[in-house]
């Protein structure tokens, strides 16, 4: 019966293929424009660490300019200073918790043929790496006992391990770094959360890190920082003077797994701050905050207003396609209305007709949905040679978007199919009759 | 004019006339405010940095070798560097216009931490910067080698002089010569005072998304970093062939350092405005599409009602109507239909905007943008419906002797 009626269907799609073509492009390009907006969007808006993403909290304290607020409505400066950082991490109120920062480090290399190179670096503590969920392939990150004894130990991406020990377990090798010898304690896994959750201070889809270093070496090293740093206050010379300076530069989480213990850890930092308050610093009204992973990247706005804007776009434009395909529809129905009353007349019911005009409408849906797919495929290649790396990792095509582009448009052409078929089904046989 | 019966026509078949005015209306809801937001971007693309883009060009050098003499370096490199066949001139500078990476501080009429503050981009420059950059200065002086001081790492003391673009000596000083704002007296890191010794006519800072980033100033500083960057202005046209003698000239002088991210000025700008320049591609190829679609919509619909009143208009004909009035009848019908439609539209796209406005960066659409849109749209409609009316025309009036 079904097959029937889709045979029906195609044949009535046949005779009158530029108007069903018509029909096929509109809604093609409807869903094509909307789900290339709807990926990047979504790619965007993913939460980076499902599983643990209500659990990771990121700290900020009002340090700021008892003057003028970080950003307006007062916001909380985005990262911390030394002084903080360092305070919460020797406090140690949250079960896991880490400073991190970016830096450079110039590699150099035993082998006469490598030349040396700038590799990025993330340093962080000890408790970084079981944190985040930091997949390992050869080693582990280092202990509390090498943050404390400020070791000189490096973990390597898989990247930066191909390129410097061809891709072998190098744990135990030594390498140097901006002058001084560092040991490799271990080599991650591919690994690139989307957004970069734990440091969106500089661009929220920048690549992971090539290298990671203890924190404590940016001090012990003088290593140079990458990253942005913002000062309201000026401060004295001298990288001792930088560090007991109101300048903030530093991204600070801590795992808080429990209602009871975020509460405490809130409580803990007010009374940090009504403490340094005594000392003349945080000078503005008390303004602490928590955000988990998705409250974070809401905060900041990672997905942003032109994403936005673009998406507000793209639903109107899929909302005129469907106008357009609603248009045809009555026009190539309602052009059948004399063979329409003849089947009526001939005995066919309202619900036959129904059914198989709904199913011409879902077919066309279908075809919509394929080339709505081809469209999308081709508007994020396109998307991707506009911006290029900008937007490499937000151009990906997962089964999710694509089931979704398929159901869009097949919800999508029934919807527009309605009330044509509404209106073909309650065709009066009787005036279609009287004039043959 | 038939405008009545033509009304009277169209109440009768409401649905098709609907579908229509209501596509017209969200297609100018998006084009107007697409447009707009085209525009903008674009204008924010074609404002002059104020560089002398074509023939500046920029590489970093990073020492690491443990006996890199940092000064000693830079000082061999500037001489080399300026003597080499094809550059105008080279300094050492710390931010790039348009790079989206650099450094920003407040100046002060009045010193303290609570008096007005208005932002710059910091450039350190040596008395070569004007030269180097190409800048136009409008009123007093460059910088003097006597002026020029080095920068150690950490330090935060400022030179004494300072040249700033025009736009920063205007934001501070609105109603005064320009002439008269050189020697004033302001003050940095709220109150350490520095001279306006220059104003340069246009030096933008380094991110093409700043509220004010028109404000900017150069002060006389060398970075006695162990990464620095030199910016090197060639004579027109011989960038491409000075680049690659640039590198090679500084690794000769060096090799205990790496010589990278060598770019030109032109590729800068292209970066710095690729989100822009992206968008306003997006944004016009969807304005376009949407166009097409309505057009098609219209043509659709309007082939359909051409077809379904064929008896009709066979009467008419038979009648004594002409053809021009059977022309007239559709672009009278479908001028009816827009008008409705683009005036929902102009509410549409003023909602829009409005919303638009309120929860993002997006700017004001100015009012009149949306007669224009209102014109655009009707012009499309009636060029989408004249092909369906000119078959119309053809009907014969025999047709009304004939039972279908």
């Amino acid at each position: 019966m079904l097959l029937y009626y889709a045979r029906i269907a195609w044949v009535s799609i046949l005779s009158n293929w530029f108007l069903s073509l018509l029909m096929v492009t509109a809604v093609g390009l409807g869903i094509g424009v909307c789900m290339t907006i709807v990926t990047v969007n979504y790619i965007m808006g993913s939460d980076p660490i499902p599983n643990k993403s209500s659990e990771l909290f990121y700290v900020q304290m009002d340090s700021w300019d008892p003057n003028d607020a970080f950003r307006e409505p007062n916001e909380p400066p985005n990262q911390l200073t030394y002084l903080d950082a360092m305070a919460l991490m020797t406090a140690g109120q949250a079960s896991r918790q880490t400073a991190s920062s970016a830096a450079s480090l110039i590699l150099e290399l035993d082998q006469p043929d490598l030349k040396p190179f700038i590799a990025s670096a993330r340093t962080g503590f000890a408790d970084f790496f079981p944190m985040f969920d930091v997949p390992f392939l050869y080693g582990s990150g280092w202990s509390k006992a090498e943050d404390d004894a400020r070791s000189q130990v490096i973990v390597l991406s898989k990247e930066t391990n191909e390129r410097i020990f061809g891709g072998e377990n190098s744990v135990g090798r030594t390498l140097r770094a901006s002058g001084h010898t560092f040991t490799v304690v271990g080599v991650i896994d591919d690994w690139g959360p989307v957004p970069k959750f734990f440091d969106i201070t500089t661009g929220p889809f920048n690549e992971v890190e090539d290298v990671f270093v203890p924190f404590n070496l940016i001090v012990e090293l003088e290593l140079s920082r990458s990253g942005n740093t913002n000062c309201w206050k000026p401060s004295a010379d001298g990288f001792v003077a930088f560090l007991n300076s109101e300048c903030i530069w530093i991204q600070f989480w801590a795992e808080l797994p429990t209602a009871a213990e975020q509460e405490a850890y809130l409580s803990y930092l007010d009374a940090h701050v009504m403490q340094q308050k005594e000392l003349g610093r945080f000078q503005r009204p008390l303004n602490n905050r928590i955000s988990d992973v998705n409250a974070w990247m809401e905060n900041q706005r990672v997905v942003q207003d032109e994403a936005q804007i673009m998406l507000v776009v793209a639903v109107m434009f899929l909302f005129v396609c469907l106008l357009n395909t609603i248009g045809l529809l009555l026009s190539k129905f309602l052009g059948r209305s004399q063979e329409i009353g003849l089947r009526r007349a001939l005995g066919a019911s309202k619900a036959t007709l129904f059914a198989q005009y709904m199913i011409e409408s879902a077919m066309i849906g279908v075809a919509g949905g394929v080339l709505g797919l081809i469209l999308t495929w081709v508007g994020l290649r396109g998307l991707e040679g506009l911006f290029g790396d900008f937007i490499a990792n937000l151009v990906t095509l997962d089964w999710v978007m694509v089931a979704s582009a398929i159901v869009l448009a097949i919800a999508a052409s029934l919807l527009a199919g309605f009330y044509p078929t509404w209106r073909a089904c309650n065709v009066a046989p009787a005036a279609q009759l009287k004039a043959q | 004019m038939e405008t009545g019966p033509i009304l009277r026509a169209l109440s009768r078949n409401k649905t098709g006339a609907l579908l229509i005015a209501l596509q017209i209306a969200f297609t100018m809801t998006v084009v107007v405010n697409a447009w707009y937001m085209v525009g903008e971007r674009l204008g924010n693309i074609d404002r002059p940095s104020g560089l002398l883009e074509e023939d500046i060009f920029y590489v970093s050098s990073t020492g690491f070798a443990e006996d890199f003499n940092i000064k000693v370096t830079i000082e061999e490199d500037l001489l080399a560097l300026r003597q080499l066949p094809g550059v105008v001139d080279a300094v050492t500078i710390n931010a790039v216009p348009l790079s989206g990476g650099g450094w920003s501080m407040g100046l002060r009429i009045d010193p303290g931490d609570d008096t007005q503050s208005w932002p710059v981009a910091v450039y350190m420059v040596d008395q070569h910067g004007v030269n180097t950059l190409g800048l136009n200065l409008v009123a007093g002086d460059d910088f003097d080698v006597a002026d020029v001081e080095w920068r150690e790492p950490g330090q935060t003391s400022w030179p004494d002089k300072v040249v700033i673009s025009q736009a920063m000596a205007t934001a501070m000083f609105p109603d005064m010569d320009l002439n008269n704002i050189v020697g004033k007296t302001v003050y940095i890191s709220n109150d350490e005072p520095v001279m306006i010794s220059g104003i340069v006519e246009k030096l933008q800072a380094p991110w093409s998304g700043w509220n004010s980033i028109e404000q900017s100033m150069l002060v006389p500083q060398k970075t006695a970093f162990s990464s620095v960057r030199y910016m090197v202005r060639t004579e027109p046209g011989r960038l491409d062939e000075v680049i690659p003698r640039v590198e090679t000239t500084l690794l000769n002088l060096n090799d205990g350092r790496l010589v990278r991210n060598t770019m030109t000025m032109t590729e800068t700008r292209e970066r710095g405005y690729l989100l822009d320049q992206g968008l306003a591609t997006i944004l016009t190829v969807v304005m376009a599409v949407l166009l097409l679609i309505t057009a098609v919509g219209v043509l659709g619909l309007a082939s359909f009602s051409v077809r379904r009143r064929t008896r009709q208009i066979g009467v008419r004909r038979a009648l004594g109507a002409t053809q021009q009035d059977i022309l007239r009848y559709f672009l009278v019908e479908n001028a009816c239909i827009a008008l409705i439609g683009v005036f929902a539209g102009a509410l549409m796209t003023v909602g829009l905007n409005a919303w638009l406005v309120g929860a993002m960066s997006f700017p004001k659409i100015q009012w009149g943008a949306i007669p224009i849109g209102m014109i655009l749209l009707v012009l499309v409609a009636q060029l989408s419906v004249i092909g369906p009316a000119r078959r119309a025309c053809g009907v014969s009036p025999a047709v009304a002797t004939r039972t279908v």
